[in-house]
């Protein structure tokens, strides 16, 4: 009789921790404040509606699919959302030129997992934007005729092993440091990709990392290589945050939408603080005489940068946009006879199975 | 020929182990069903996020409509009734 209550005592003891559980997981939704809830509010005019909508992102609510937004954020998150997927399917061309060429196996593996890795993120965004009402085969048309862009530094060339290195470093580098905040995007679907991608991310920049770190303990000669390409591509970094906002209406309309939560000057600080000490480690220069610790604010301060050279590659007169481009291009169109019988493949199976249900 | 086809989207749905439910991973676009779930194999699982993979074309998806929100779910709200917290219970009664 007593085993009998005993054992009964801990299957008892066992469901308490299984109601407990339950209780906490109810406990949360039961308590959830319902906040304004702009998605079902469809009366009153479209300044209120805006008014909402504003207050509703303020409180860090997000927004999903399907749901009322206002035109100007759907187009917004459409434009950065794609180009941001465009600079994915983009950025596999200058590391793609080193996978045959990678000095080891252990490094062609690693580059080309990388490379893989950034037409998936290319997927996953496009899919993002996807949820906004914009159809894949636009973005793709909008990419192809130079309506939409894509970020700027996959436009200058990578002529030697080092430059996979400082991409990797560099490039992925400030890539995640923009990425981290989108994270916490208003919108769900960016937010979901970009946290997907950042947990990737950090592989790349490792990667990268590791291979400046060998040139560097290499041969004199190695190391000279690795210093030319931190040289070409400090500057290009540094000035992929983009300008400083300023008084920028834009930036404040995306800063209160909680599409854009960091200011492009401080995610450049974040990236300069982190990589001085990373260029340190490998002993390698930074090509900027005027940069220098600052006490005072407790940052590292920086020369100018040559916004002239930034514009003129993001108006198309890089090194390479008219490589990169006609390449993105000439695989479209190579690649459609694959489509094509992909989908005629595809509708003769349909029809052969309705054939023999019938 | 079907030249200007844009290849269906599915939505894709993951097992990452055994024991949890099939979640949804995200969405792509396939030709067929065969073809999205080797797609989704290269998309969603490279790192061993999966061990069982369900696609599911998008179109085929009946979803509650956002404006219902309210009318389909602010009812629950009211109802604590429904948990175990709402009934009072001595503390030294055990296993309750």
């Amino acid at each position: 009789m007593y085993r009998f209550k005993h054992a009964n005592r801990y299957n008892v003891i066992h469901l308490l921790f299984e109601m407990q559980n339950i209780c906490v997981i109810l406990d949360l939704q039961s308590n959830r404040d319902p906040g304004p809830d702009i998605m079902t509010e469809h009366a009153g005019d479209a300044t209120q509606l805006n008014a909402t909508f504003d207050a509703y992102v303020a409180a860090e609510k997000k927004i999903e699919p399907k749901e009322w937004m206002p035109e100007a954020y759907r187009r917004t998150l459409i434009r950065q959302i794609s180009q941001h997927a465009h600079s994915e399917i983009i950025g596999m061309q200058p590391e793609g030129n080193w996978i045959t060429r990678a000095p080891s196996l252990r490094r062609k593996v690693g580059l080309i997992a990388k490379v893989q890795d950034e037409a998936g993120h290319g997927l996953y965004l496009y899919s993002a934007a996807e949820t906004l009402g914009v159809s894949r085969d636009q973005m793709d048309a909008d990419l192809l005729s130079g309506k939409a862009k894509y970020s700027s530094i996959f436009n200058y060339p990578t002529p030697t092993w080092a430059d996979i290195g400082a991409i990797g470093w560099l490039v992925d580098g400030a890539a995640i440091t923009n990425q981290i905040p989108i994270c916490r995007c208003s919108y769900g679907p960016y937010a979901r990709a970009m946290i997907r991608i950042c947990k990737e991310e950090s592989f790349h920049q490792r990667q990268g990392y590791e291979i400046m770190l060998k040139l560097c303990q290499g041969t004199p000669e190695q190391k000279r290589m690795a210093q030319d390409a931190l040289n070409r591509w400090w500057w290009p970094s540094v000035a992929m945050f983009g300008p400083s906002d300023g008084d920028s209406e834009h930036s404040k309309q995306n800063m209160a939408w909680r599409i854009k939560r960091v200011s492009n000057d401080d995610l450049r600080q974040r990236f300069v603080d982190m990589i001085v000490k990373q260029a340190d480690y490998l002993d390698i220069t930074i090509p900027d005489p005027d940069l220098k610790w600052n006490e005072e604010r407790g940052h590292y301060d920086i020369g100018e940068i040559d916004w002239d050279d930034f514009w003129t590659v993001v108006k198309g007169n890089g090194p390479c946009n008219r490589q990169r481009m006609a390449h993105r291009t000439k695989a479209h169109d190579e690649g459609a006879w694959v489509r094509e019988a992909a989908v005629v493949y595809a509708e003769k199976q349909a029809a052969k199975r309705s054939k023999a249900a019938a | 020929m079907s030249t200007n086809k844009e290849w269906p989207l599915y939505e894709v749905f993951i097992r990452s182990k055994q024991g949890l439910a099939h979640q949804h991973a995200g969405s792509l676009h396939a030709a067929d069903a065969q073809m999205a779930v080797e797609n989704a194999r290269d998309v969603y699982t490279r790192r061993g996020e999966g061990l069982s993979i369900w696609v599911v074309p998008a179109a085929e998806i009946t979803a509650s409509s956002p404006d219902d929100k309210e009318v389909m779910f602010d009812p629950a709200d009211s109802k604590v009734y429904r948990h175990p917290t709402f009934y009072d219970v001595p503390d030294e009664v055990e296993c309750l």
